[in-house]
């Protein structure tokens, strides 16, 4: 065992990467939530966004191109969603459980010509040439443009549902369609740019991951993060930045699992890989036990359908 | 053009739009494979008419029931869950540990011949394996209100890995020169799961979901069980004042659904399969979440549900021998299914009115 080959500034740095598709993820789905849809389409929208970015990356050379098209991918899913949820009135369980099966199944399709392509390497931001300081340097002044987005967005959708209009609408409608119906506003307008987002942020958090951290493209990449980025939006009882924490520990998790398979330490290798998931039903457990604080947090209209009637 | 509100959904419709479904689907995924450089009538005539009616369907006719049995087995248990609104999508999960827990038990007797008393040994300790790990999800969400759905699903990559480490670890076989995965189960006299009647591809595992069906028929139409499950999915508010006891129902479903899911996991070991390896399951307990809802939850839909799309499978691999059409095409094809499904189901709970508000 070589509990010395493990740098804890690396471990940091690389802990953020490692989180990041995850936190974009969590992030769309809050927003999805938030707006009273529960898409459990988060892994299939993941895994699209990743092989349409890897795709248009390779084949275009460009990175930023290829974040482009994961989100996109990911949001035209999204919109199949949308239609039918939303003007068909479908079940939403059941239609999130059909987007991830067929989001699974599209992505093996395209990415077949694609299986062992190195993508073009996206560059990390140098931030004033800060990323030279000691410590802080690597984590936070020389990180790829995505993280910083993802930062960015924790606070921007922390500031919209707070204090904006539309995201004071955004809630009225995820509270109680009814009223906010009553009130004038579009509740399936609202709820379809909700989805939108969070298949953008889906598809960019899946490109992240096929063209960064892994970075390559194998089918069924994703491994369940999508579900744990749905699990993540619980635990945080969504709120952004507690998302952040989330995904953040998640991630720390996962990169400390792989630093001590590769430390040689004496736990089984299996037993390392299923942690992630074990802790996140922990975590689960931990916060839906208070069942007060976990209903007065979930958004009240959180996965009914709505038709106006007359 | 708008939608009204149907006060009961439409009993016509709602057998009418599987049937819409699967065309709509044979049109659409034509179109996909015709996109893939496939001939698209060529690729539907071999996925479908083939198998049953072709030049090899003395060997595909066969695999049918192999594919649908599990497939049947599985979403029997799950639409029960799904009826009352509980959700157990970790199938593939419970599948996964009964095969495990079934085979362990079956392997500790190696290499007695005492078939009377240890296969109906490993067949019980297959169910109990995929009652016990569907056990985990239900008690969380009884004692402590966790979300079902995302723990079900979550056990599943923990079950993988469970897998992966019983195949190159505990029950590796010995004699297996290496290898990873275990004794081959089918081949061991007293756990073996064969064909009953030769070429038939019937075996105990399709016993056991034909029984299953009726099982499942009986409870929801006789049993009172049966309707406090209905009650609890159609008027949740009734079925409380009903005296329904929602936690005890929550238990039931994930450990009737678990412990079928686990059958089908032990026949599929002791047959088919017949190992323990690390690619022991193809998804069998996802493909059974669609089967459940082309079927209308409902035991016979069910059974022909599962039957369609265990001739997906095979008509699937037929086509990727004679067309080279590719295995995930398939799968894109199961999901465009459930889609178009869900869209039809908008006809079984509204009604299609044209023209302005207020005319009719």
């Amino acid at each position: 065992m070589d509990f010395g080959s493990i740098n804890p500034v690396l471990l940091i740095a690389s802990l953020m990467v490692a989180s990041t598709p995850i936190l974009l993820a969590a992030l769309g789905e809050l927003v999805v939530e938030k707006s009273g849809v529960l898409n459990l389409g988060v892994e299939g929208m993941m895994i699209v966004g990743a092989v349409t970015g890897f795709i248009v990356a390779v084949e275009t050379g460009s990175p930023a191109l290829g974040f482009l098209a994961a989100s996109c991918g990911a949001v035209i899913l999204a919109m199949i969603f949308g239609v039918l949820t939303q003007l068909l009135l479908s079940n939403q369980v059941a239609t999130g459980l059909g987007l991830t099966l067929f989001g699974l199944g599209v992505s093996a399709l395209m990415g077949q010509g694609y299986v062992g392509v190195r993508p073009p390497a996206s560059p990390k931001l140098d931030i004033f040439g800060l990323n030279e300081l000691p410590v802080v340097g690597p984590i936070l002044f020389n990180q790829h443009g995505v993280v910083y987005l993802s930062l960015a967005l924790v606070i921007g959708i922390w500031w919209y549902l707070r204090a904006t209009r539309s995201g004071l609408i955004l809630r009225a409608v995820g509270e109680s369609h009814e009223a906010a119906h009553a009130l004038g506003y579009s509740v399936v307008g609202t709820r379809f740019a909700a989805i939108a987002f969070g298949g953008a942020c889906a598809g960019l958090g899946g490109g992240f991951l096929s063209l960064v951290v892994v970075p390559t493209w194998v089918d069924g990449m994703t491994a369940g993060q999508g579900w744990i980025a749905l699990a993540i939006v619980v635990f945080a009882s969504w709120r952004s930045a507690r998302a952040l924490i989330g995904a953040y520990l998640f991630g720390g998790l996962t990169v400390l699992q792989f630093n001590l398979q590769a430390a040689g330490i004496a736990i089984p290798v299996e037993l390392l890989s299923m942690s992630p998931y074990l802790i996140t039903i922990l975590v689960l457990v931990i916060i839906s036990s208070d069942k007060r604080r976990a209903a007065a947090s979930a958004p009240a209209s959180l996965g009914r359908s709505f038709h106006a009637s007359g | 053009m708008r939608l009204e509100k149907r006060p009961t959904p439409s009993k016509v419709w709602s057998w009418a739009t599987p049937v819409l479904a699967v065309l709509a689907t044979m049109v659409a995924g034509g179109l996909l494979f015709g996109a893939l450089g496939t001939d698209p009538v060529l690729a539907i005539r071999t996925i479908f008419w083939e198998p049953l009616f072709g030049e090899f369907a003395f060997y595909y006719r066969g695999q049918l029931l192999v594919k649908a049995g599990p497939l049947i087995l599985i979403a029997i248990g799950l639409s029960l869950g799904f009826r009352a609104g509980i959700w157990n999508i970790g199938a593939e999960g419970q599948y996964i540990m009964g095969a495990i827990c079934g085979a362990a038990v079956g392997l500790a007797f190696y290499p007695l011949e005492i078939r009377w008393l240890i296969f109906p040994l490993i067949v019980i300790s297959g169910a109990l394996g995929g009652f016990l790990w569907a056990m985990i999800p239900g008690i969380l969400r009884t004692r402590f209100n966790t979300n079902e759905i995302l723990v079900s699903l979550l056990l599943v990559y923990v079950a993988e890995q469970i897998l992966a480490w019983m195949a190159l670890g505990p029950l590796r076989n010995p004699e297996g020169a290496g290898f990873p995965g275990s004794r081959n189960l089918a081949q061991y006299s007293a756990t073996s799961n064969q064909e009953l009647i030769a070429g038939w591809g019937l075996h105990w595992g399709v016993v056991a979901a034909l029984i299953a069906v009726i099982f499942a028929y009986i409870l929801l139409s006789r049993h009172i069980l049966g309707l406090n499950i209905r009650l609890a999915g159609e008027a949740p508010r009734a079925a409380r004042f009903a005296g329904v006891n929602p936690e005890r129902l929550v238990l039931l479903c994930l450990g009737i659904s678990g412990a079928l899911a686990g059958l089908a996991g032990l026949f599929e070991v002791t047959g088919p399969s017949a190992q323990i390896g690390i690619d022991f399951n193809v998804g069998y307990g996802f493909t059974a979440i669609i089967v459940a809802f082309l079927g209308r939850l409902h035991p016979i839909g069910v059974l022909m549900a599962g039957l369609l799309m265990a001739l997906t499978y095979i008509g699937g691999e037929a086509a990727q021998a004679s067309l080279g059409l590719p295995a995930a095409a398939i799968q894109a094809f199961q999901g465009m299914l459930l889609f178009f499904l869900l869209a039809f189901d908008v006809l079984t709970n509204f009604r299609v009115k044209f023209g302005a508000l207020g005319a009719a």
